[in-house]
């Protein structure tokens, strides 16, 4: 039986949209390598293990759990639970586990007002969703509700990055970030003369398309809110990062550098010590797009 | 005294869903039900932002297809701005469309659905899998690794980002295609294509033989369905009208932005994805497996099955067979694989159309778009099916309300239908094991929600 001595991994979403788990499927040639080394537990979008025993969510014992998704319901917190008892080493996979993700923009309002306007009016229609699990209060990131061993964050984390994480892990070895920035990765010209004011993106920028990216100004610089001097690097590998190369700006989605930062704040900061005005920002709560957990999204919306 | 039987999760389906059956004293079963357990309120939180930021957030509906949410909402919003992008901006938006398109088939059929034909649904749960694939047939699994990867490569070449895309953008794309990079591009197409009819040929021997022998009893429903056409009716997937076509085969269109007057949505209380039914015939809704009302669905069946026919040669070749052979409207659920490789065959063809497009290497990709107040509907055929979203503005470019109609929940209530028709005919006595609960969600699986 030499499958028993294979490590066993298990993978569960939670608020989560398979955007990690589909980068995974894109680490090519290296996958198949991989799956041959490890034995898959539980991974419900390609393996058919199903919960069982006594309690709803049981799960088999894993060496590494993977876990995608931010924490928004009762179900998913059961499902959460079961993960952290069952695997030795507990990874958070992508920005949402990390961080809150995109979904964690839900945490500007209550979760009754978001059911509202999901289902309509539903004074004396008690009966809609009402089998399905209750909502928590607003989203959490994994690491809030329990213990985690690594963080992985990323929307979606690159995928040779998830297998060094993964390999490193099978061997007991710490695996490491690049611990730099989106601007520390990027190879854009900066000059250091900015434009006074934020624009939206609603012109492309300018660049000759004819030249590489790196004969390309700045994105900042040009004007356009980018997020890559607070934004964790690493999206594109060890190439140029991904919505630089579209010529688009960052909006921040590998959460901050360091994992306690707040992305609003140290944006504001940057474009106020480089004497930009930043009042033109229209919704600025929503810099915190992808790290809206931890509680630095709160309700400021008004409820209808 | 009444049981339940509950599958949970679904397996090799994106997203959390379970399957609740609930057999009467005798064991036959008396109802069953496919409980979708997602709620993220995106409806909820793109109110207040910037419009021309929301193709940037959809996208996170959906990590399989990205690249619809991202496109149906780039479009809502250049109507809410009153854009019309350049000819290369909607051709290198369809050329990504389509791409996307590729991926997501081969995962589908490869990884989700083909070990329950290739492995054998009454195989041990641990080898029906994309890892038992690469055991018994590794030359075949390698292959589609490598064929899946160079769609998602070809993406990132022409797009920077290939999941959670930023490169559509209001008033058309952010970035010309260089024509060094499209004779690469049409290079590598050639090679999808021969590998999308290597796929057909493939699964017609050793696939589709077995549906309507082994496999009848899974998923056999009658329904209407709905999907777009051109206005020579041929498919389309990025733009279009809407063809709606009755189970009599008696068929309607209409634009993308009239959806409200042919389609209503109703909240259930056993699931967090509202039932969409087809508001138009005026005969409600009924999800009873003999005689269903206002059920119609999308995805790959049923567009191959509204389109009078398909405009690349190949893939027209195939539906022909395709027609030949099932009649039109096909109504058996496993056809949906058979389509959806029609459909891979066609999305390859269309790439090298696309490709050889002298218009899609101009310089100019984008308009100016100025925000301002107003409404916009967005449709794109996703994988999953038609892809519909709706968005108002305020003076300020910024989001007032927005609606989401997403492939999976045009497919809700046809899923249920048939999940209960597998069931039933399935389940006798009270007797289930493993093999029966597959085919079950094989009635699932077809739909690839």
């Amino acid at each position: 039986m030499k499958d028993k001595r294979r490590p066993r991994l298990s993978f569960v979403w939670l608020h989560a949209c398979s955007g990690c788990e589909i980068a995974l499927l894109n680490s090519g040639e290296r996958l198949p390598e991989l799956l041959n080394k490890v034995e898959i537990v539980h991974f419900p979008l390609l393996v058919d293990h199903k919960f069982g025993g006594e309690q709803e969510f049981a799960l088999p014992e894993a060496d590494i759990g993977f876990v995608s998704g931010g924490v928004a319901s009762e179900e998913h917190l059961a499902l959460l639970y079961s993960m952290r008892r069952t695997c030795r080493i507990l990874v958070s996979l992508g920005t949402c586990a990390t961080h809150g993700g995109v979904p964690a923009l839900r945490n500007r309002w209550t979760a009754a007002a978001t059911l509202e306007t999901v289902f309509g009016d539903t004074s004396g229609r008690a009966t809609v969703a009402a089998e399905m699990p209750a909502l928590l209060d607003r989203v959490y990131s994994v690491d809030e509700k329990v213990r985690v061993d690594f963080c992985l964050p990323g929307c979606p984390p690159h995928p040779e990055m998830i297998v060094h994480v993964i390999e490193t892990l099978m061997t007991d070895g710490q695996p490491r970030l690049p611990g730099k920035s989106v601007c520390e990765t990027c190879p854009t010209i900066r000059t250091g003369e900015m434009h006074r004011t934020v624009r939206r993106f609603l012109n492309n920028a300018e660049y000759d398309s004819d030249e590489p990216v790196e004969e390309m100004r700045c994105l900042l610089e040009q004007g356009f809110l980018c997020m890559g001097p607070v934004t964790a690097g690493g999206c594109g590998g060890l190439s140029v990062p991904l919505c630089v190369q579209a010529r688009v700006p960052c909006r921040g989605c590998y959460g901050p550098v360091r994992p306690e930062g707040n992305q609003l704040l140290d944006m504001l900061n940057v474009l106020a010590s480089h004497g930009v005005d930043h009042r033109a920002i229209v919704d600025r709560q929503s810099l915190l797009r992808f790290s809206g957990a931890h509680g630095l999204l709160r309700l400021t919306r008004k409820t209808k | 005294m009444t049981q339940v039987i509950t599958i949970h999760p679904v397996t090799r389906i994106e997203g959390n869903a379970r399957i609740h059956i609930q057999l009467d004293a005798a064991g036959e079963v008396r109802d069953a039900q496919v409980r979708i357990s997602s709620l993220r309120g995106f409806e909820q939180f793109v109110v207040g932002m910037p419009a021309e930021e929301i193709p940037r957030i959809v996208t996170r509906i959906c990590g399989i297809c990205p690249w619809m949410h991202h496109l149906a909402a780039v479009k809502a919003v250049d109507a809410c701005f009153g854009v019309q992008p350049p000819p290369a901006g909607h051709l290198l938006r369809e050329l990504c469309q389509v791409l996307a398109h590729i991926h997501d088939k081969i995962l589908h059929f490869f990884f989700l659905g083909a070990p329950d034909f290739v492995i054998r649904p009454d195989a041990d749960y641990s080898v029906r899998n994309i890892m038992g694939l690469v055991q018994q047939q590794p030359e075949l699994a390698a292959r589609v690794v490598r064929m899946r990867q160079l769609g998602q490569m070809m993406l990132e070449q022409l797009a920077g980002k290939a999941i959670h895309p930023v490169a559509a953008v209001t008033g058309g794309f952010a970035r010309p295609l260089a024509d060094s990079l499209r004779k690469s591009l049409y290079h590598d197409a050639q090679k999808l294509l021969d590998f999308a009819v290597f796929a057909l040929e493939f699964a017609k021997k050793k696939v589709f033989s077995q549906f309507l022998e082994v496999f009848a009893s899974v998923g056999a429903v009658t329904t209407g369905f709905l999907g777009t056409v051109d206005v020579y009716g041929n498919l389309r997937l990025y733009s279009g009208t809407l063809r709606m076509m009755h189970p009599d085969g008696h068929m309607k269109e209409f634009e993308p932005s009239a959806y409200e007057q042919m389609l209503a949505e109703e909240a259930v209380a056993w699931s967090t994805a509202k039932i969409v039914y087809a508001r138009s015939w005026d005969e409600g809704l009924s999800l009873d497996p003999v005689s269903p009302k206002g059920v119609y669905r999308v995805n790959t069946l049923a567009r191959i099955n509204v389109c009078d026919q398909i405009a690349t040669p190949r893939a027209q070749a195939e539906l022909e067979e395709f027609r030949s052979r099932f009649g039109r409207p096909a109504q058996h659920s496993l056809l949906y694989h058979w389509a959806r490789l029609i459909e891979l065959v066609y999305a390859c063809e269309r790439v090298l159309e696309l490709l050889e497009d002298e218009r899609i290497t101009d310089q100019t990709v984008r308009n100016h778009a100025t925000p301002r107040a107003g409404r916009g509907v967005g449709h794109v055929e996703a994988p999953r099916g038609t892809l519909i979203h709706d968005y108002t503005t305020d003076e300020n470019g910024c989001i007032t309300r927005a609606n989401l109609i997403v492939g999976t929940t045009h497919n809700i209530a046809p899923m249920n239908v048939s999940v209960r028709q597998t069931a039933a005919s399935c389940i006798q006595a009270g007797k289930v094991d493993d093999e029966i609960l597959n085919r079950i969600e094989m009635a699932v699986r077809a739909y690839d929600p």
